[in-house]
């Protein structure tokens, strides 16, 4: 039984989960928090698409570069990492059936992360810190930047701490039976995560910050790329284990669906956990500081295991869902499951949508790229953003997108204005997304460098530049960019006109985004037991099987091109 | 499979401190250690 303290929890309405009344205040907070730095990163980012459309080219170098620095901190670390402990707070509370460990350390925490961010915020906008998020050495910021991240990194992990210590309450009282549920497991792997990437950020930034005044002479570049990306990698891996967390949670409160084998989903999780952080070596594969053996190893042999981890939760999250549709009746075919899914709720299609965006824009292009032979050809290029892009954005942003129209009514108690708009809001993202992303991933394969003001060369002595077909895709960025802003502020908008407009939902079950008896259905297929109907189904999945070979189908294509690619580098008869 | 009978992976999947102990310990051998080391020993360039 639960843990809580009198009158400190209540029952939610809709899905009869407790609600420990100080994580929900604390979910509340960072959630705020969280889409009022995506809100800073989102305009960053309209104002940098606006520059890399060589045609527009918006801003001037200088504030190209500040602006740059701004919107990567905001959306890669502030935005998301405050929405993941919003997801932490639930998951180690509601579905453990426990109260947060301790309040004052949850405020201890907030207060860090939003001083921290605001400090770095303010120091970039006055100009002090122009060193693009990775800040690499010797540039050199000013030494509140570098406070200021250590700040939020140090604000993280003592929530991350309060994470801990409330799995640790509960096991002791007993509040969970058997293992814990596997939405809390993708959790609990985002926040083992989250230990090693800040440990890697304090490692960093403490002698960073000493640099910055005057105590340290000098930092080993090749030193600080090292630990820096034990830091800037494993953030986002944070990310992925956090969104495929999130995919399973929407994948059941949508549709019903229940993972065909939670042994096999956990052991993926457990690969994320042991392997994924080793990704971050991709990032120093043209570095001459460290061997092949190195590199290799880092970034294949360990690391295919946490590719594994993705494709089996690439596979598991549509198979569960088919599986829940076709025990509604949605039998026809192979995609009659799929057509006749909820997709006007925009729980259900911002997860789905972040899946295939994740697996077939991000996954493709990532595996490729961080190949050791096929990196030279793609390092430094727009392909790297045009990569994460697709992972970051379209996987996980899009994927907290989905979950905030589930946390905005039961978290906050407060119920949605204009749902039509809300039902076509992640397509909106979506549609922008994918452009930007295939915008820069192709303007990339023309060459086109990353972090540049000025492909054009403008002023050059010497003539330089790229062909049309380069600028045709950059301009393909820009609409993208345009798009994606645009459903970025209408889900903004939405979210913010919710919150604090909103008509209470207290006291009543929510069932805006689906017909009553639908999610009443829904609910009924997931707490239906494994019975030989569903083993039966849960064995056939010819829907999800088909798009498991198109992906295949795709990441040949995709993979071989490269190697032809890069053949065709040197000349050799 | 309850108690004793467990397969050891559902013990190491049902232990989180295990687990943050080889989160942390795995990445920081293979990735920071073993580069850290490179980077310590590298040799100095010689000049041309």
């Amino acid at each position: 039984m639960g843990n809580f303290l009198e009158g400190r929890y209540r029952t939610c309405n809709t899905t009869g989960l407790p609600v420990c009344l100080d994580a929900q205040f604390f979910i509340r907070a960072h959630a705020v928090a969280a889409v009022v730095f995506f809100l800073i990163g989102a305009i960053a980012a309209l104002l940098i698409a606006l520059t890399r459309w060589q045609a527009v080219h918006l801003l001037s170098a200088m504030w190209f570069y500040r602006v740059l620095t701004l919107h990567g901190l905001n959306m890669l670390i502030f935005w998301i990492i405050s929405f993941e402990i919003a997801i932490l707070y639930f998951a180690g509370t509601s579905l453990l059936n426990t109260r947060l460990f301790s309040r004052k350390v949850a405020w201890v925490a907030y207060i860090l992360m939003v001083v921290g961010a605001l400090m770095v915020d303010y120091i970039v906008l006055i100009g002090k810190g122009d060193v693009l998020m990775t800040s690499y050495v010797p540039l050199k910021a000013h030494p509140l930047f570098y406070l200021g991240i250590i700040l939020f990194a140090v604000g993280t992990l003592t929530a991350v701490f309060n994470f801990f210590a409330t799995i640790y309450i509960a096991q002791r009282d007993k509040t969970y039976e058997g293992s814990m549920p596997l939405v809390a497991f993708g959790a609990l792997a985002a926040a083992i995560i989250a230990v090693l990437t800040l440990l890697h950020g304090a490692t960093v930034m403490i002698p960073s910050f000493l640099w910055s005044l005057g105590l340290i002479e000098n930092i080993d570049a090749g030193w600080y790329r090292l630990v820096w990306w034990g830091l800037g990698h494993p953030s986002q891996q944070i990310n992925v284990a956090a969104m495929v967390a999130v995919w399973y949670f929407l994948a059941t409160l949508t549709t019903g669906a229940k993972p065909l084998n939670e042994t096999v989903c956990r052991v993926a999780f457990v690969f994320y956990i042991l392997f994924i952080n080793l990704a971050s070596a991709h990032h120093l594969l043209v570095d001459p500081g460290l061997n092949a053996s190195w590199k290799i190893w880092n970034t294949s042999y360990a690391m295919y295991l946490a590719v594994l981890a993705s494709m089996i939760h690439g596979f598991t999250v549509p198979a569960s869902i088919e599986v829940a549709q076709r025990l509604k009746g949605f039998t026809r075919g192979i995609f009659n499951w799929l057509t006749s899914a909820p997709w006007s709720d925009p729980g259900f299609s911002s997860m789905f949508m972040s899946i295939v965006i994740f697996g077939f824009i991000g996954g493709i292009t990532g595996v490729t790229i961080g190949t050791e032979q096929i990196n030279i050809i793609a390092h430094n290029t727009l392909r790297v953003p045009g990569h994460f892009h697709a992972t970051v954005v379209g996987g996980t942003t899009l994927a907290f997108m989905g979950l905030t129209y589930y946390v905005v009514p039961l978290i906050f108690q407060r119920d949605f204005y204009f749902k039509g708009l809300a039902r076509i809001q992640p397509y909106i993202f979506a549609s922008g997304v994918v452009l930007l992303s295939i915008g820069m991933s192709f303007a990339g394969s023309y060459g086109v460098p990353r972090r540049h003001w000025d492909v054009n060369f403008t002023g050059a002595p010497l003539s330089a530049g790229f062909d049309a077909a380069a600028h045709f895709m950059l301009g393909l960025l820009g609409i993208g960019g345009i798009l994606a802003f645009t459903g970025a502020l209408i889900f903004i908008l939405l979210v913010v006109a919710a919150v604090f407009f909103g008509k209470s939902l207290a006291g009543q079950p929510f069932s805006g985004w689906q017909p009553a008896e639908k999610f009443k259905l829904s609910m009924e297929i997931f707490a239906r037991k494994k019975d030989e109907k569903f083993e039966e189904i849960a064995h056939k999945v010819p829907g999800t099987v088909v798009l498991v070979f198109v992906l295949l189908v795709s990441f040949m294509v995709y993979y071989f091109a490269n190697w032809k690619a890069l053949a065709d580098v040197w000349y050799v008869r | 499979m309850e108690g004793n009978q467990k397969h050891p992976l559902q013990k190491l999947m049902d232990n989180p401190w295990l687990l943050l102990a080889l989160g942390l310990l795995i990445p920081i051998l293979s990735y920071t250690a073993w580069g850290w080391y490179q980077i310590v020993n590298m040799a100095k360039a010689l000049l041309p």
